[in-house]
C-alpha cells in the first residue's frame, strides 16, 4: 500500500458515493441497535427499493444522542431524525428530495454547535465496517505519510507539540510517554490499548471502538512506529461484543490492505494487532493489572515503578495508552501539533468525549473542547435536567470521581481544575444528579462498587473500601453516629494515601466530594435520622444497631 | 574504580546517613543499618509485592507515599520512616486486618508467635474502632500434616510466593476479589486431594495462624522462616 | 483525702480477667487503701452505685442485659476501663458472630441435649445477633487487653492510673496475652 493507492480507494470510494442521490444514514452504535436500529435499516431498504430511488442506506457508528435513538441523519441535507422506527421508514424514503419529515426531525442544533469533533469526527459518518470509507475520510494517510517521510523522533516531537494527555484518566502527557519508551533499551517492544472501559456510564471508549475502529488501530500503528514496537495488544472488555467484532473486522481489513503486516508501505516497519479480552475484571483497566491480565497471569496490579514504559508486557518496554488517546493520534499527526494545541484550554489540550447520563435531557456521547465550562455541557448540550427538577451534583471521572455541585459548574474543563475541586476527568463519564438524588446514597454506590472491584491485594483498598461501605450503609438506614462519621473521614485518607494502585487511591473521592460539598445531607442522615432526598429507607428506633455514644 | 565509585548511593533515612548499592530497596539498606521498618507481606528470600502497605515511607521531595520494600535509593534520597502521618496510617492498616476476619488470639495457635499480633503491640493498637465483619470462613484440616484456617488468614501471599518460587510447585494461589479473596489450593480442591508436596514451606512463612502444623499444641508453634534466604545462597552457589 | 470508688463489672466473659485481678495477691491490699471496691461480683453489692471513680468492665456485650448494663455503668463511671480481650474485641464470646445465636442455642441446648430439649426463653436475657466489644456502644477511656491481662499488667495500670503516672499500655499487653 503506497500514498497513492491509499488517494486511488478514496477517490472510488467517492465515485460510488456519487452514483446515489441520497444517502440515509442509520446510527446503529449499542444504543440505537438496542432500540430497534436493525429492523429500521431492513425497512428503510426495502422502502427504498420498492419507491425506485437512487438511495444509499448506511449503518454508521454513533451520532451522539443516544437517548433520542434510532437515530437518521438525511445527506446531502442533513436532516437529523430522532425515535425512528422500521414503520418511519416508508416516510423517509418519500421525503428524500423534498421536505424534511416533520415528525421525525429533532432539533438537536444547540447540542451540536457547542461540539468540536476530533475523535468523533468519523463516527455517524462513515460505515465502521468498510475501511475503503475510513480511507476515504483521510483515513491512513498519517501513517502512510509518517512512515514514508516522517522519523520516529519527529511523530514523538508531533505529540509533545500537541500537548495531548492521556486520555484514560491520569492525563499524563501523552508525547513524553511516548519519548521514554522510545528511549527505552530493547530490541523488543509493545504498544497496547486500554480498551477496558469500565466505569458505570461510561461509553465513550466503546463507541469510538465501534463507530471508528481503525482510528484506533491507525493511532497504535503510529505509535508503534513513534517507539519501536512490531507487536501490539488491544485490551477490549469481552462485554463489548459488538466493539470487538469491529475491531476484529478492522483489523483484517487493514492486513488485506498492507496497513498491517510486514514491510507496511514498503517500508521496513512491521507491525501487527491481536485482540485480547477481559473478563469482567474492573482494576484490569489499571495499567499494570491490565498487562497481567494479557500475560495470562491473575490481574491485580503491582507497585510502580518500574514503569511499563520500562518494564512492562512480558517485561519489555511498553508503551500503553486508552482508546481515546490512539483515536487523537491520527489527526495530529495529520494537521500538526500546533493545530490540536490551538484546541482547548492552558494546560489541557485539544477534546475531550464524555459520555453524559443521568438526569439530563440529551443523554449520549459528546465530544468538546477543554476548557468549556461544565455550566455549558449539562445546560446547553446536556439540555439541562428534565422534569421540572433542579441540578445537584455532575460526577465526574466514574467510580474514582468526585460529585460537583451547582456552585462550581461555572469552572472549566480541565485535568487540573477537575483535581482541584476534588473530582478528577477520569475517561470521560459524566453522570448528572438532580435533587431526587441523595448524596449519601450515591456515595455509598460508587463504594459498594469500588469494594467489590478491588482486586484484593492491598489491605487498605481490600478492607477499608469494605469498611466505608458499611458505614455508608449505617448513615443510610439510619443507624451511623457521628462517630462513625470521623471514621470514615479517617478511613479515607488511609485508603486515598496507602492504596496500591489509582483503583483504591481514588477511590475514597466520592465519599471525600460529598462530604465537601454536600456534609449538611451526611447530619441530617445522623443526626435527625432524615433522608432529604427521600431515598433512604431510614426506620426509627434502630434497635440491635449501633447507638449514639455517650 | 571510577564505576565502583558511581555504584555506591548515600542517602538519609530518619536523619541517619547511610550508603547503599545502586538497586538496593530503601528496606534493605535501613534493616543493615537497624532502622526499623514496620513489614508484613515482606519476608527475606521471596519476591516482593508491596501489598500490606506497612512499609510506607515518606521521601522528601514527594507526596506519595512509597512502599519501602520495593523502592530502590537513589543519591541523596531522604527518608522517613516513622512520621505522624505514616503510623497513623500503620495503625489503621493493622485495624483493618483485624476487623476483616476472625482473628481471636486468645485461641490461636500462633498466640505469642504471631506477626499480626506482635505488630499491632509494637504498633500502640489496643482496640479495633472499626467494626468487625464477622465473615463466616472455612477451615480445611484435610491434609495430614496441616491445616488452613481462613479465618486467620490476612492474604500476605507469602505462601503463595513461597510454593511458587521456592517449592516451584505453585499450589497455592488467590481465589476472588476484594473482600472476598482467599487463597486456595490447586483450583480450589482440598488441600488434602491437591497436587501439594507436604514440604511444609508454606506453613514456616505465614504470618499468622492461618496455616499450621497439626503435630503442633496449642501456643508452642514458633515459626522458622530464616531458612528462606539461606536456600536461595545454597542454590546460587551450586 | 477520700478514697477512690472502684467497680468492677462481669459481663459475657469467663471471669478470667477478674481472677487475674485477684492475682494481684498482697498487692491487693496496698489497692485497698486507696481504694473502694463498691460493686463487683467479688462483693455482695445488688445494684450498680450512682457515681463511681473507675469501673472496670471484663466481657463483651452478648445479650441485651448486656447492652443494658454497659450503658447505665458508663452513665455512672467517671473512668471506664475496658478489662481483657473480651470486653475490647468480643474474643471467644464473639466466635459465634460469623454463624449467629440460633446455631449456638441449637447445639447447646437441642441438638446436645440428652433429656427435654428447648431453648431457655424465661428470666434469661435474649442474645445480641453480634456479640460485640463495649466500645462499639460506649466511650471507653482506658483499654487493657489481654485473656487475661496479668496480675502486674493491673497493678501497673491501675497504680498508674490511680496516681496520674505515665502509663504506656502495650509495653504492657497485648491482645491475647
Amino acid at each position: 500500500m503506497t500514498i497513492e493507492e491509499l488517494e486511488q480507494i478514496a477517490k472510488s470510494v467517492c465515485q460510488e458515493n456519487e452514483k446515489y442521490d441520497f444517502e440515509v444514514n442509520v446510527c446503529m452504535d449499542l444504543a440505537c441497535s438496542s432500540q430497534g436500529a436493525q429492523q429500521l435499516k431492513d425497512a428503510l431498504v426495502k422502502a427504498a427499493e420498492t419507491s425506485g430511488k437512487n438511495v444509499h442506506i448506511r449503518r454508521t457508528g454513533c451520532m451522539g444522542p443516544c437517548s433520542s435513538g434510532p437515530l437518521v441523519r438525511v445527506d446531502p441535507e442533513e436532516a437529523l431524525y430522532h425515535h425512528v422506527n422500521a414503520d418511519h421508514a416508508e416516510a423517509i424514503v418519500n421525503s428524500l428530495g423534498g421536505a424534511p419529515v416533520p415528525d421525525l426531525q429533532c432539533d438537536l442544533n444547540e447540542h451540536f454547535d457547542k461540539q468540536v469533533r476530533v475523535v468523533l469526527e468519523n463516527a455517524g459518518y462513515i460505515d465502521p465496517e468498510k475501511i475503503d470509507e475510513y480511507i476515504a475520510r483521510d483515513g491512513y494517510k498519517a501513517l502512510l505519510t509518517a512512515l514514508t517521510e516522517m522519523t520516529p523522533n519527529g511523530v514523538v516531537h508531533r505529540i509533545t507539540e500537541s500537548g495531548l494527555r492521556g486520555r484514560g484518566g491520569g492525563g499524563y502527557p501523552t508525547g513524553l510517554k511516548w519519548g521514554t519508551v522510545a528511549k527505552a533499551s530493547g530490541d523488543v517492544k509493545y504498544v497496547v490499548c486500554n480498551g477496558d472501559e469500565g466505569d458505570p456510564g461510561a461509553f465513550m471508549d466503546r463507541s469510538v471502538m465501534e463507530g471508528d475502529p481503525h482510528r484506533v488501530i491507525e493511532g497504535m500503528a503510529l505509535a508503534a512506529y513513534a517507539v519501536g514496537a512490531s507487536k501490539g495488544f488491544i485490551y477490549v472488555r469481552a462485554e463489548y461484543p459488538t466493539a470487538v467484532g469491529r475491531l476484529t473486522a478492522g483489523l483484517r481489513d487493514a492486513r488485506r490492505r498492507g496497513l498491517l503486516g510486514n514491510n507496511i508501505c514498503n517500508t521496513p516497519f512491521n507491525f501487527d494487532i491481536e485482540i485480547r479480552l477481559g473478563a469482567g475484571a474492573f482494576v484490569c483497566g489499571e495499567e499494570t493489572a491490565l498487562l497481567a491480565s494479557i500475560e495470562g497471569k491473575r490481574g491485580t496490579p503491582r507497585p510502580r515503578p518500574p514503569y511499563p514504559a520500562v518494564s512492562g508486557l512480558f517485561g519489555k518496554p511498553t508503551l500503553i495508552n486508552n482508546v481515546e488517546t490512539y483515536a487523537n493520534i491520527a489527526p495530529i499527526v495529520r494537521n500538526g501539533g500546533k493545530w490540536f494545541a490551538n484546541m482547548g484550554s492552558e494546560r489541557s489540550k485539544g477534546t475531550k468525549v464524555f459520555a453524559l447520563t443521568g438526569k439530563i435531557a440529551n443523554t449520549g456521547l459528546v465530544e468538546v473542547p477543554m476548557g468549556i465550562k461544565l455550566r455549558e455541557i449539562i445546560e446547553v448540550i446536556g439540555g439541562g435536567v428534565p422534569g421540572g427538577h433542579t441540578f445537584k451534583a455532575v460526577q465526574t471521572g466514574g467510580p474514582s470521581g468526585g460529585c460537583i455541585p451547582a456552585e462550581m459548574l461555572d469552572v472549566g474543563v480541565s485535568y487540573d481544575a477537575l483535581v482541584r475541586l476534588g473530582s478528577i476527568m477520569g475517561s470521560g463519564g459524566m453522570i448528572v444528579m438532580d435533587d431526587t438524588s441523595c448524596m449519601v446514597n450515591v456515595a455509598r454506590f460508587f463504594i459498594e462498587f469500588c469494594m467489590t472491584e478491588s482486586c484484593g491485594k492491598c489491605i487498605p483498598c481490600r478492607a477499608g473500601t469494605a469498611q466505608m461501605f458499611t458505614l455508608l450503609t449505617r448513615f443510610c438506614n439510619g443507624s451511623g453516629t457521628m462517630d462513625d462519621l470521623e471514621l470514615l473521614e479517617s478511613l479515607c485518607s488511609t485508603v486515598k494515601e496507602a492504596s496500591l494502585c489509582g483503583l483504591g487511591q481514588t477511590a475514597p473521592n466520592p465519599v471525600l466530594s460529598t462530604l465537601k460539598y454536600f456534609r449538611n445531607e451526611y447530619i441530617e442522615h445522623i443526626v435527625h435520622k432524615r433522608c432529604p432526598a427521600g431515598v433512604c429507607n431510614i426506620q426509627a428506633p434502630v434497635t440491635d444497631q449501633k447507638e449514639v455514644l455517650a | 574504580m571510577s564505576e565502583t565509585v558511581s555504584n555506591v548511593k548515600t542517602l538519609v533515612i530518619d536523619e541517619q546517613e547511610v550508603s547503599a548499592l545502586a538497586g538496593q530497596t530503601i528496606l534493605d539498606v535501613a534493616r543493615e543499618n537497624d532502622i526499623y521498618i514496620p513489614t508484613l507481606c515482606h519476608l527475606e528470600g521471596l519476591s516482593n509485592v508491596g501489598a500490606c502497605r506497612l512499609c510506607l515511607v515518606e521521601i522528601k521531595g514527594g507526596n506519595k507515599l512509597l512502599p519501602a520494600c520495593v523502592t530502590t535509593v537513589f543519591e541523596g534520597m531522604e527518608v522517613s520512616t516513622h512520621t505522624e502521618r505514616l503510623q497513623k496510617h500503620r495503625r489503621m492498616i493493622l485495624e483493618l486486618l483485624f476487623a476483616e476476619r476472625n482473628h481471636i488470639c486468645s485461641v490461636c495457635v500462633a498466640n505469642g508467635h504471631c506477626e499480626l499480633q506482635a505488630l499491632a503491640q509494637d504498633q500502640g493498637v489496643t482496640h479495633i474502632s472499626l467494626p468487625y465483619r464477622n465473615p463466616e470462613l472455612t477451615v480445611d484440616a484435610s491434609l495430614a500434616q496441616f491445616t488452613v484456617d481462613h479465618n486467620r488468614c490476612i492474604l500476605c501471599t507469602r505462601c503463595v510466593r513461597v510454593c511458587a518460587e521456592i517449592e516451584g510447585a505453585h499450589v497455592w494461589d488467590v481465589m476472588g476479589r476484594g473482600i472476598n479473596s482467599i487463597v486456595i489450593t490447586d483450583l480450589h480442591d482440598n488441600w488434602g486431594s491437591s497436587s501439594c508436596t507436604r514440604c511444609g514451606k508454606c506453613v514456616q512463612v505465614c504470618p499468622t495462624g492461618a496455616l499450621f502444623d497439626k503435630s503442633k499444641v496449642g501456643s508452642d508453634h514458633p515459626k522458622y522462616p530464616d531458612f528462606l534466604p539461606y536456600l536461595n545462597l545454597m542454590r546460587e552457589a551450586q | 483525702m477520700s478514697k477512690l470508688k472502684l467497680a468492677t463489672v462481669w459481663l459475657d466473659g469467663c471471669s478470667g480477667c477478674h481472677m487475674s485481678f485477684l492475682d494481684m495477691d498482697e498487692r491487693l491490699i496496698e489497692l485497698a487503701e486507696l481504694a473502694d471496691v463498691v460493686y463487683s461480683p467479688l462483693v455482695d453489692t445488688k445494684e450498680f452505685p450512682d457515681e463511681v471513680d473507675i469501673a472496670l468492665v471484663e466481657g463483651a456485650v452478648a445479650s441485651e442485659d448486656d447492652e443494658k448494663k454497659i450503658r447505665k455503668i458508663r452513665a455512672h463511671s467517671k473512668l471506664l476501663i475496658a478489662m481483657g480481650d473480651c470486653a475490647i474485641t468480643g474474643n471467644v464470646p464473639s466466635m459465634r458472630n460469623p454463624i449467629g445465636p440460633e446455631a449456638i442455642l441449637n447445639r447447646a441446648y437441642i441438638e446436645n441435649a440428652d433429656a427435654q430439649p428447648q431453648i431457655p426463653c424465661v428470666v434469661v436475657p435474649k442474645l445480641l445477633r453480634i456479640v460485640r466489644p463495649i466500645h462499639e456502644f460506649v466511650k471507653v477511656d482506658v483499654f487493657l487487653p489481654g485473656c487475661p491481662p496479668s496480675a502486674d499488667t493491673f497493678h501497673t495500670a491501675l497504680t498508674a492510673l490511680v496516681t496520674g503516672a505515665p502509663l504506656d499500655i502495650p509495653a504492657l499487653t497485648r491482645f491475647g496475652a
